[in-house]
């Protein structure tokens, strides 16, 4: 059962990955991508997991209980955040699609390009 | 050793991340995805990790809908419009 | 249909070989629940007492991995950037403001309480950042959600009207500009880029942390004006939906 967090990120990671494939609207195919980043925190976090351990945080803190490790939570917080920025950009890019393109879909979007 | 909470959060996670994918209404995925992003809350909370909990509840919750809702209904809105002037 | 048919058919050996390879990856990593690595371990002992801050995810973000934040935060620089530029080329911009304003009372009323609220809780997660869970990045997310709330609660024009583009502009760039400017004040007092070179204070008070509170406040400041720019696009984007914008009853 001491797998289970990181079976739970690999399958994050590929139904997004099935999703982006799959997707027929780029609105879609930019949440599943989203949801193929949660499997990345998914696994950086329950890495970071001590059993028993409580977060890496002094102010507070039990004495004698293990900590957490900070240092996948920094990394994975700053990201978090700039998601929102990357989420953006691409539905930034899905909406030029519509307007010049006319179209959300990947593949009409091709055979519009040529 | 993996406690239960951790285990039914993870499950949940899991089962709700699929439903994102799966969810072809950019609409609806717009109310799944902000579950799952309060199910990650969740687990990044039993997980021992308050910072990144604190960032997911804000970007899934205020963040995401928002622009996902102006661009569904940029793109939809536009369609329509398109469609009436043809 | 003949292309993206191609493409599944293409994604399921693939993704076979890809899953096999992740999972054997993800099943090879220490077993969950087991004690920090090394690195982590020694920043769990002696965070606290090198850099007086005692939230030890804030104390690497702003120090320790100091040059990888510089990192992120360009990237959010860049895509703020991109995507500003994307969405302000080609769109008419009228110059008319709509009119909108929040039918219900309710909204009105409690929205009204809740902007300062809500960005009060904004300003005290960044401050207290590097004492207890929050920071800038969180915190100035947050500064941003009390923008997005005028618009909720009040209309389009009081949100554009209090958050003015050019102030926006300006906040995101001095924020970027700040956290290199810290560096380099490093640099300038004989020290390595981004180390920290004033006094560490007292643990556990406000004071603490010396130039991770800079950084800190630094990075609030431009998450906060990133996230109102990008609100401000895609808000611009949603209101010329609708060429008379009333999707709201007109108050009465």
């Amino acid at each position: 059962m001491s797998v289970y967090p990181y079976v739970v990120a690999g399958v994050l990671f590929l139904a997004g990955l099935y999703g982006v494939v799959s997707s027929r609207n780029y609105i879609h195919a930019a949440v599943c991508l989203t949801v193929m980043q949660s499997g990345t925190y998914v696994a950086l976090i329950a890495l970071g997991a001590v059993s028993g351990g409580q977060a890496p945080i002094t102010k507070g803190a039990q004495p004698g209980k293990p900590m957490a490790d900070p240092v996948v939570q920094a990394l994975t917080l700053t990201d978090v955040v700039v998601s929102v920025v990357a989420l953006a950009l691409m539905l930034a890019l899905a909406q030029q699609s519509r307007r010049r393109g006319g179209t959300l879909d990947p593949d009409e979007l091709a055979r519009v390009r040529g | 050793m993996i406690d239960v909470v951790q285990i039914v959060v993870l499950t949940f996670v899991a089962l709700l991340g699929v439903a994102v994918v799966a969810c072809r209404d950019t609409l609806r995925q717009v109310m799944v995805n902000g579950m799952f992003g309060l199910s990650l809350v969740v687990l990044f909370t039993v997980f021992e990790a308050p910072d990144v909990a604190i960032s997911m509840a804000v970007v899934s919750n205020v963040a995401y809908p928002m622009l996902l809702l102006a661009t569904i209904y940029r793109t939809r809105g536009r369609g329509a419009d398109e469609r009436e002037r043809e | 249909m003949s292309r993206r048919r191609l493409r599944l058919l293409l994604f399921v050996p693939v993704a076979a070989v890809l899953a096999g390879v992740l999972m054997w990856g993800l099943v090879g990593l220490p077993s969950f629940g087991s004690p920090p690595h090394a690195y982590a371990a020694y920043l769990l002992k002696h965070e606290v007492g090198q850099r007086h801050v005692t939230n030890i995810p804030s104390a690497i973000v702003f120090d320790y991995r100091g040059w990888d934040t510089l990192g992120e935060e360009l990237i959010l620089f860049t895509s703020v950037m991109g995507t500003a530029l994307l969405l302000r080329r080609g769109r008419e911009d009228t110059g008319e403001r709509p009119r909108d304003k929040a039918a219900s009372a309710a909204v009105r009323h409690a929205g009204a309480f809740l902007v300062p609220v809500v960005l009060l809780l904004g300003i005290w997660t960044v401050s207290y950042g590097y004492l207890t869970p929050g920071g800038g990045f969180q915190g100035g997310l947050i500064c941003s959600g009390a923008a997005l709330f005028l618009w909720i609660a009040g209309s389009y024009r009081l949100h554009r009207g209090l958050t003015p583009t050019p102030l926006v502009d300006a906040a995101e760039g001095s924020g970027a500009a700040a956290y290199i400017a810290t560096g380099l004040a490093a640099l300038a007092a004989g020290q390595a880029f981004l180390a920290g070179f004033l006094p560490s204070g007292t643990v556990g008070s406000l004071l603490s942390g010396g130039t991770i509170a800079l950084l800190n406040w630094a990075t609030g400041l431009e998450v906060a004006a990133a996230g109102v720019l990008i609100f401000h696009e895609f808000l611009e984007e949603y209101i010329q939906t609708v060429p008379n914008p009333s999707p709201r009853q007109e108050e009465r």
